[in-house]
């Protein structure tokens, strides 16, 4: 039996309709047709369907869909801008290779945002960490650590610019 | 995954009222086992009662001890550092657990009652003398960490209780305590073997500055003469061991040979052959007992030693 539910998804209201055994990812993949977050493993091993939900990253292959009531979803496709300007991550990641196959880029992307958005500064054993649930089977991960670096740094420079205006 | 319904009850009571009155129904906190089990189809719930909306449950009350509301995430324990000073042990177990995403979600008392022989809680919630609250229909009964489970994937829970909270009482000032959890990989792993130590260091008729003293210690293996020449008695000995036996188990002779003594080498070899002899590891694609039973025999030792040095750095 549907249930109607409403939550934020990339900072707009999302009314819909879904079944209430759904998982997140589901509603994600199929109904709202954002395929960005990947179905890798389907039981939270591998990461690729990372999402954040009230600014923590989690596996939306293993959320329950009736959960995201009333709260705030980031996907990888709300951090572009409007005008399609890539989020610093984003560029990074395309900047310092931390891209091979792309399967596993949104998950990682999402894990480095929810670090990010806490700790702006953050070492490289915090990167790591931060990353610890998302696997890729290309890249060996140098590419992804330093592409998030980076990523911090240009948010940093970004902020101190802002702030000395 | 076959349709079910799911439910946001706001209570405990109201949570116990709709699993009595409907069939096939299942408690889901965090998901991250539960969810998992429905995918590989090794349980089919009619309907699922989420506990995730009980804000009693969520509640982290240091007043008196520690009470860990059974809604609280590992990612909660591992970020306060109330907790991290006092009950380390606990939050060596939270911050190994999964994933961070993992982490966010997933609850402690979740991963008690899920009761898998590696569950990373269990070793350090044993050696802190935990005390699991629990709420069904004849009432509020509290069991000791030690008799809630029973086998792998088995507690004591009836059909309907609810774990509420979990208990854990305050310590002296000199206690530290060190969970290590033996894995191939840093991260998204089960233990090998897990290991937890609580120690209470007798300060009584210390001079002052004893702990400082012992802090120019070059390594840690420099601590145990050190410990000896300063004739320093350990107390209130725990050793908990994961991975070896069906349930998390406590090496009460291991224990009981370093309890009201001065650690030294020859000791701390003592209770690690203990110990070892004490487990019951079996073999499995992750590790063969032989290895887990020397395993077992290392991480003894340097669990105390751990637990040791947290106190004289406190």
């Amino acid at each position: 039996m549907k249930k109607e539910i409403e939550f934020m998804l990339n900072e707009e209201k999302v009314i819909v309709e879904v079944e209430p055994h759904w998982t997140l990812l589901h509603l994600l993949r199929e109904t709202l047709e954002l395929t960005g977050a990947k179905e890798g493993c389907g039981v939270g091993e591998c990461g690729a369907c990372t999402v954040i939900v009230e600014g923590d990253a989690v596996n939306s292959c293993l959320y329950p869909v009736m959960e995201i009531e009333g709260k705030t979803v980031t996907t990888i496709e709300g951090l572009a801008k409007p005008d399609g300007t890539l989020h610093p991550l984003q560029q990074s990641f395309i900047e310092n290779n931390g891209v091979q196959c792309g399967y596993c880029t949104s998950g990682m992307i999402m894990s480095a945002k929810a670090l990010l958005d806490k700790n702006a500064d953050p070492t490289e054993n915090e990167i790591r960490t931060s990353i610890s649930g998302n696997i890729c089977r290309c890249t060996g991960y140098v590419q992804i650590v330093e592409s998030i670096k980076h990523a911090a740094g240009s948010m940093k420079n970004t902020q101190a610019a802002q702030n000395g205006k | 995954m076959k349709g079910c319904d799911y439910y946001k009850p706001e209570t405990v009571g109201d949570a116990s009222r709709l699993m009595a009155s409907l069939d096939g129904a299942r408690y889901i906190a965090g998901g991250t086992d539960v969810m998992v089990l429905i995918k590989q189809k090794k349980l089919s719930p009619a309907h699922l009662i989420s506990l995730r909306n009980i804000r009693e449950l969520s509640l982290l009350d240091t007043s008196d001890g520690l009470s860990i509301g059974s809604g609280v995430t590992h990612s909660r324990i591992v970020r306060d550092a109330w907790i991290r000073d006092r009950y380390s042990a606990l939050v060596d177990a939270t911050q190994k657990i999964g994933s961070p995403q993992v982490r966010n979600v997933a609850t402690v008392a979740g991963n008690i009652c899920n009761a898998a022989p590696s569950a990373d809680t269990a070793c350090p919630l044993l050696v802190l003398d935990a005390k699991i609250r629990i709420a069904g229909k004849k009432g509020e009964r509290i069991v000791a960490i030690e008799d809630f489970f029973l086998g792998p994937n088995r507690t004591i829970l009836e059909q309907g209780e609810i774990v509420t909270a979990i208990a854990i009482p305050k310590l002296d000032e000199n206690s530290g305590s060190a969970y290590i959890k033996h894995t191939r990989r840093k991260a998204m792993e089960l233990p090998l073997v897990g290991i937890a130590a609580r120690i209470t260091l007798d300060a009584a008729d210390r001079a002052p500055g004893w702990k400082e003293s012992l802090r120019n210690a070059p390594n840690a293996e420099a601590l145990p003469g050190m410990l000896e020449a300063a004739g320093i008695v350990c107390r209130d000995v725990r050793i908990a061991m994961g991975v070896v036996s069906p349930k998390p188990m406590r090496a009460r002779k291991a224990e009981a040979a370093l309890e009201g003594k001065v650690v030294s080498e020859a000791l701390l070899d003592e209770i690690g052959a203990l110990a070892a002899s004490e487990s019951q590891p079996r073999d499995s694609f992750r590790g063969e007992a032989w290895y887990r039973k020397d395993m077992v025999q290392v991480l003894v030792r340097r669990a105390v030693l751990m637990s040791i040095e947290r106190i004289v750095n406190a």
